[in-house]
């Protein structure tokens, strides 16, 4: 049994603590008025930050432009998104902790349904990690219903002047959308995704728990894990792409692309796999999985390796089609991007592809931990990047701040919930699942 | 010169590798192994030197991706620009992600390539050359372990009977 270090819980409270003060931070330089948004702004472009903000292409400012007073909207258009920014970090770091723990369980579905031999002395470590996916999909839920009831304006298409036909902002783009896009529907949707999540994540751990105690050879409830997983699978795949509408391409509610949900489907698988490397690794130091050998990290670190080139050809994918038609609607997403938030949206590419692919491409190195934990957390702060990028430029455009204490605070703050979380499931069940007929292979595994 | 070797035949690939393991840790030399199937973990238990085939691979890889970087600027930008989708055709670099799918291509046609190439020319395979196995069934579904006979031809024989051989076969080897 895992013991809960008192030197890692007093670190997760500490995350949480100096994560909280930045979040407060946040929220407190917010302006309420438009004029202290004015002010704002005023003095970041004297620190030489977002003075070329003016001229930039947004999806929203096509919204705005409707209006009578081009300079009037503009204005309370930065004020909007300056007091969107404490709401948008926050979203951030939400969707990316639920993300990992989603990503987990993915792969822990799909060695379950393979019947993958080498991965079952890591499927307590996988289960730990999923542990989070309640917590963290619950807190989201709660994000997307505090959205809906106008609580921020992250989701700019939840306006309901924009669909109003009588009102000076109306989309008619937006209006088509309408049956889709409405905040009922967005909120009975996101709780059959997580609703739907969460049960396979309970009935898993039920079976390996009742597998552990079953009498030797007693098959019964293996059979309904691989069973389950398999049912998951499917409800999986359609609810992440769809959630990746909602959640994600939403934020920018002009744009599409139908490779949106493979897309973060590979962002998440890659940054799922690495926080089982890195949860392993830690355990193994701490003199816990002895079994799991170098074979098993070399496994995760090709995976970590194959999943990171699999996540770029997939967003080259998406960026050069686009790119290459140079349809309008379509650009102004990469144009946005390009122009208003340059150096996230380039650092990111090569921290999840240069690196990886660099670091991880020689054998040898996919079994040093040392190695493993360096890529590993470029490959979780490029994710963490990714997914910044694909939301603030739609919710806070030109006034981005990454080193800011509200991005930095939700970040530490939902880290050490994490780690909370994580590792006092750790600490509810035996480290080594029993009673899987594969397990010897597992313990024996060796490339 | 000639050397005496013994030829012990496997009709099993797992026998095969205790019998290779075991020969190895009674300090006999084994000089060949003929297999009809690549066997995994073989080069390690005859403990040959590890391959360096991968580091050959990326080298090639990297040339690769030199030729499809000088060809695309060479084709489509040097030697005749074309206007295509209104894309700029003054310099490479502006051009870049239209060719990144010919970079890609060809990293992975001069890898795949030259390594099999490399792998021919180090294991001495060329056509029309001679066999080099010394029985025809190592190609269907027996395994050949070759031992060097250093004046204990008898003692060898006996031993290798015991690590599960269906087949002795003392020859001289050219």
């Amino acid at each position: 049994m895992y013991k809960f270090s008192k030197k890692l819980k007093t670190l997760s409270f500490a995350l949480m603590f100096v994560g909280l003060v930045g979040i407060v931070w946040g929220f407190m330089n917010t302006p309420s008025t438009i004029e202290e948004a004015k002010e704002i702004v005023a003095k970041n472009s004297q620190d030489g930050h977002g003075s070329d903000h003016v001229e930039t292409v947004s999806t929203h400012e096509v919204v705005d432009s409707h209006g009578d007073d081009h300079s009037a909207s503009h204005d309370e258009h930065v004020f909007h998104q300056l007091q969107n920014r404490p709401w948008s970090a926050l979203y951030v770091a939400i969707f990316f902790f639920m993300m990992l723990a989603l990503g987990t369980l993915a792969f822990y579905a799909i060695q379950q349904v393979a019947q993958a031999g080498w991965s079952i002395v890591l499927f307590r470590v996988m289960e730990g990690i999923t542990a989070y996916l309640p917590v963290g999909a619950v807190i989201l839920f709660v994000f997307l219903a505090l959205s809906g009831m106008h609580m921020n304006h992250v989701f700019a298409w939840m306006d309901p002047e924009l669909v109003d036909p009588t009102s000076p902002k109306f989309d008619h783009l937006l209006d088509a959308k309408k049956s889709y896009l409405n905040v009922p529907f967005f909120l009975i949707r996101a709780a059959i995704y997580i609703g739907g999540w969460i049960l396979y994540r309970w009935y898993a751990c039920k079976q390996t728990l009742a597998l552990d105690n079953a009498e030797n050879g007693d098959l019964k409830h293996y059979k309904r894990l691989v069973g389950a997983s398999a049912a998951f699978l499917v409800f999986f795949l359609i609810s992440e792409s769809m959630m990746s509408w909602d959640w994600l391409m939403s934020i920018d509610h002009h744009w599409f692309s139908t490779l949106y949900g493979w897309y973060i489907f590979a962002g998440m698988i890659v940054s799922g796999i690495t926080t089982i490397a890195l949860v392993t690794i830690y355990l193994k130091s701490k003199g816990y999985l002895e079994y799991v050998n170098d074979s098993h990290l070399h496994d995760l670190a090709k995976f970590m390796f194959g999943f990171s080139v699999f996540w770029t050809y997939l967003w080259f994918s998406q960026f050069m089609l686009i790119w290459y038609a140079n349809i309008p609607e379509e650009v102004t997403y990469y144009a946005q991007r390009f122009e208003e938030i340059k150096v996230p949206f380039f650092a990111m590419v090569v921290m999840n592809f240069a690196f990886p692919i660099l670091i991880l491409m020689n054998s040898d190195y996919k079994r040093l931990p040392w190695f493993i934990v360096m890529a590993g957390v470029i490959v979780l702060v490029g994710h963490y990047v990714d997914i910044y990028v694909l939301i603030t430029p739609g919710s806070v455009g030109a006034q981005w701040k990454f080193l800011s204490p509200e991005v930095i605070g939700s970040a530490l703050f939902f880290l050490g919930l994490f780690i909370l979380v994580v590792f006092t499931a750790l600490t509810k069940a035996p480290l080594k699942v029993k009673g899987n007929p594969f397990i010897k292979e597992s313990e024996q595994f060796h490339y | 010169m000639s050397s005496k070797v013994i030829q012990a035949m496997y009709n099993d690939d797992d026998i095969l590798m205790s019998a290779v393991k075991e020969t190895r840790s009674a300090h006999h030399h084994i000089e060949e192994v003929y297999t009809p199937f690549p066997v995994h973990g073989l080069d390690k238990a005859m403990g040959l030197a590890p391959t360096r085939i991968a580091i050959t691979a990326f080298m090639y890889g990297l040339c690769g991706l030199s030729f499809a970087i000088w060809m695309t600027n060479y084709m489509m930008i040097q030697d005749w620009p074309q206007d295509i989708g209104g894309k700029p055709s003054f310099a490479w670099i502006y051009n870049m992600p239209a060719f990144v799918p010919i970079m890609f291509e060809m990293t992975v046609f001069f890898a795949a390539h030259l390594m099999v190439i490399t792998f021919y020319m180090r294991s001495r395979l060329w056509p029309f050359k001679a066999a080099e196995n010394p029985d025809p069934r190592t190609t269907d579904d027996m395994f050949v372990m070759e031992v060097s006979v250093d004046g204990n031809e008898k003692e060898l024989t006996s031993f290798l009977e015991k690590t599960g051989a269906v087949e002795i076969k003392v020859t001289e080897k050219h």
